[in-house]
């Protein structure tokens, strides 16, 4: 078994300042603001009014369409505002705040203290598959690995494609993040009844755990708690980025190919991240929702970096206080982890269920060079784990040769950064090439909308 | 919180790699051969390093400040490092005029001309190098002979290189002696002699993975076929002429050379191919530097047809 995918790849610095953090309980906060939109797909619904009266993990907004997600409450209290909050990117969201007073928050502690499971296991083994689904769906749970894909549209396959593996990424390549590793330490049996349950809704009878060797610890771990049980393997892997992306995941793990342009359930495999496995955990065994993850709160001078495990709808600058306050120094504050998180333009704003981490960045790392001549030193090419040619295609967008660039599979571009990150001359590529992937993609949809 | 954030798209980090410091790398990867040159060339190898090197620095910031009116160019050290392989590729008893000739034709026509650093599609020392062979070719072709000539600038003692030996049949190649190819006592460029100080120098590039081995080996393995094929002498051609210097670091120029592997073992083994063609059908002795400028010109060629495979396209399209 090959222990990393071949093509491309960069080994960026880890600077996983986090990494023996043990999960921070963060304290129920008085007041949340729940986003509609925290998934890729259509907005949700809202079901509540103001005035209204809600409990902790009661449903505020309801999925609208297959690809979509249910949105509930982390903390019990009654419904203040329903309007538009501007989120950390800049966009207005529609949004409702919900405020506790003193009965709902000593509630809402009461519970987390005596926290009930809802079904024994002997329960949860007569659930069918369509029931484990369903519980998925009405949970709200969606993929926690950052792109927030709705879960149970992966486990709901087309007609005819079959998974006969079930990928489950602890990958973490993204340097500075840690939230996965701190999880995966602290609550490995809950992951791997997870895994059991999303084996069985996918319909497969084989999983593999696949985590990076610089979380040796964990490897360990899952090493010990697996040995005996066939159907779950692990399989530790060269630290790698991207390694967490799904397509070199299942090259890495399984050495198949997902095909251009296809999904990966097209190589037979369906990958879920292990904080999803534990969603789904959660979800099944006691009942919860999604209102609670993970957020690696890290960067060079954060003063009390750590794995926080966070209402989702606190504020993000509330976040930010307990982990210390920003920093003095603090040029930049990325969502998500430096190789493809997005730099927010406010922290006055709510958590959503995608945000892995917050990485606070100093003045001086902040900032690109200057843009140099390409030298043809073929180092994105190189590093490109999708073979494509990013110096050709940041050009053909450049010059807006949209049909050149489609017949280059510019959409193929995952994002990843890594020719933006190897460049030596500093040259904003995936910048152009983003621009012609979105370019060329709105092509594509007209031209098969007149078909 | 009062400090302004800076907002960007990702990535939000950088590799420490800067053009400067590709070019330095391949600076010091040529320190080896320089140090050769001038313990077997002396004085006039000194002469015409300095001189070429001061040439095609002062070259590209005339160039860039009175002329193209921006700022100088001189930071990234792609001049200098034109100017020291120019130098390499020259007798080190040539005239100071004719190095300032090549320098600026290396400099002027070879990469301003084209819009600077990263837009010229020929090697700029060999655009110099060659320019200079046409130009003043009795200059360009009476080589000192080593150690001899150490304090010696222009009334050096003169030889033929080992390859002129041979095209003239006025010697066998078994009478050459390997050794002194391999450490560099021959008549020759002055950064050409030593095939051992050039290849510590790629050793180097490849550990510092400035450059893949693609090309050099192409070249090489394609020379040493066609050369057993052809029944010439194995070692006397990959330890004389400029193979080892061209091979190793003018034909893996970034900016001249294919982008893919693929389309760099091709430029390899057409370079190698054309080399000995030269040097055994050829009215020149030495072949090298028209095989990786022919080459050249063939680049945006290859990169337009040979590209990477694709993430999840198949291997053959039957």
């Amino acid at each position: 078994m090959s222990h990393t995918f071949h093509k491309g790849g960069v080994h960026p610095p880890e600077n996983k300042i986090t990494a023996s953090c043990h999960i921070i309980e963060v304290e129920l906060p008085r007041e949340v603001v729940v986003t509609f939109s925290q998934h890729i797909g259509a907005m949700a619904v809202c079901c509540r009014s103001k005035g209204e009266h809600v409990k902790r993990g009661d449903l505020i907004a309801k999925a609208s369409g297959f690809v979509s997600a249910n949105v509930h409450t982390p903390i019990s209290g009654t419904v203040t505002r329903l309007d538009k909050w501007k989120t950390a990117f800049g966009y207005a969201a529609d949004t409702v705040t919900i405020v506790a007073d003193d009965e709902d928050h000593a509630g809402d502690m009461a519970s987390i203290a005596g926290r009930e499971t809802l079904r024994t296991a002997k329960e949860v083994a007569s659930l069918s598959d369509k029931d484990i689904v369903e519980i998925i769906d009405n949970a709200g749970i969606v993929g926690l690995g950052g792109a927030a894909f709705p879960t149970k549209v992966k486990l709901s396959p087309p007609s005819g494609m079959n998974a006969d593996m079930l990928l489950i990424n602890g990958v973490e390549c993204e340097p500075y993040l840690t939230n996965d590793h701190a999880l995966m330490l602290a609550a490995p049996q809950k992951i791997l009844d997870g895994i059991k349950l999303l084996m069985k809704a996918a319909g497969t009878d084989r999983a593999v755990i696949g985590i990076e060797r610089n979380k040796d610890d964990a490897i360990k771990l899952f090493e010990k708690l697996t040995t005996g049980d066939p159907s779950i393997s692990v399989a530790a892997l060269d630290v790698k980025y991207p390694q967490g992306s799904e397509k070199q995941l299942i090259k890495a793990v399984t050495g198949r190919e997902v095909p251009s342009g296809a999904l990966p359930i097209a190589a037979g495999v369906i990958v879920h991240n292990v904080a999803t496995a534990y969603a789904v955990y959660e979800a099944v065994y006691l009942g919860k929702p999604l209102i609670e993850r993970i957020i690696t709160v890290t960067g060079p001078s954060v003063k009390r970096p750590g794995n926080y495990n966070v209402p989702i709808g606190m504020n993000i600058a509330d976040l930010v206080d307990i982990a210390g306050g920003v920093p003095a120094d603090t040029g930049k504050i990325i969502l998500g982890g430096p190789m493809m998180g997005r730099a927010v333009v406010s922290l006055d704003a709510p958590t959503i269920k995608g945000v892995s981490g917050i990485l606070m960045l100093p003045y001086d790392k902040s900032h690109r060079d200057a843009v140099q001549p390409c030298i043809r030193c073929a180092a994105c090419v190189d590093a490109c784990p999708m073979g494509l040619e990013p110096y050709r295609l940041a050009t053909l967008s450049r010059h807006k040769m949209w049909d050149e660039a489609e017949d280059d599979k510019i959409i193929n571009c995952i994002e990843c950064g890594c020719c933006s990150y190897s460049c030596p001359s500093s040259r904003p590529i995936l910048d152009y090439i983003r621009l012609g992937k979105t370019t060329v993609g709105s092509i594509i949809r007209d031209r098969q909308s007149k078909k | 919180m009062a400090q302004l954030l800076t907002v960007s798209a990702s990535p939000h980090i950088h590799t420490k790699r800067t053009v400067a410091g590709c070019m330095r790398h391949v600076t010091i990867a040529l320190l080896p051969a320089a140090a050769c040159a001038l313990y077997f060339f002396g004085i006039g190898a000194l002469i015409v390093i300095a001189t070429s090197i001061a040439a095609c620095a002062a070259t590209e910031y005339i160039i860039n400040r009175w002329m193209l009116r921006r700022p100088s160019t001189l930071a990234d050290g792609s001049a200098i490092l034109t100017g020291l392989l120019l130098a390499f590729n020259l007798p080190s008893n040539l005239p100071v005029w004719a190095v300032i000739i090549g320098s600026v034709v290396a400099i002027g026509i070879g990469k301003m001309a084209f819009g600077g650093l990263g837009c010229n599609i020929w090697n700029p020392a060999l655009v110099g190098r060659v320019f200079l062979l046409i130009s003043f070719p009795v200059q360009m072709t009476s080589w000192p002979l080593p150690l001899v000539n150490r304090s010696e600038y222009f009334d050096a003692v003169t030889g033929a290189t080992t390859l002129g030996i041979l095209k003239l049949g006025e010697a066998d190649s078994a009478s050459i002696d390997i050794l002194a190819s391999a450490t560099g006592a021959i008549g020759g460029s002055l950064g050409e002699v030593s095939a051992i100080a050039l290849l510590i120098g790629f050793i180097y590039l490849l550990c510092m993975k400035v450059i893949t081995w693609h090309i050099p080996v192409s070249i090489l393995g394609t020379v040493a076929l066609f050369t057993l094929c052809i029944g010439g002498n194995l070692a006397v051609e990959l330890l004389s002429g400029g193979l080892m210097l061209g091979a190793c670091f003018m034909a893996t120029d970034y900016v001249t050379s294919p982008m893919s592997k693929k389309g760099m073992l091709i430029f390899g083994v057409m370079i190698g191919l054309i080399t000995v063609i030269i040097r055994r059908w050829g009215a020149y002795p030495e072949g090298v530097s028209f095989a990786i400028l022919l080459m050249n010109g063939f680049v945006p060629l290859i990169d337009r047809y040979i590209k990477p495979r694709k993430f999840g396209e198949r291997r053959s399209k039957s």
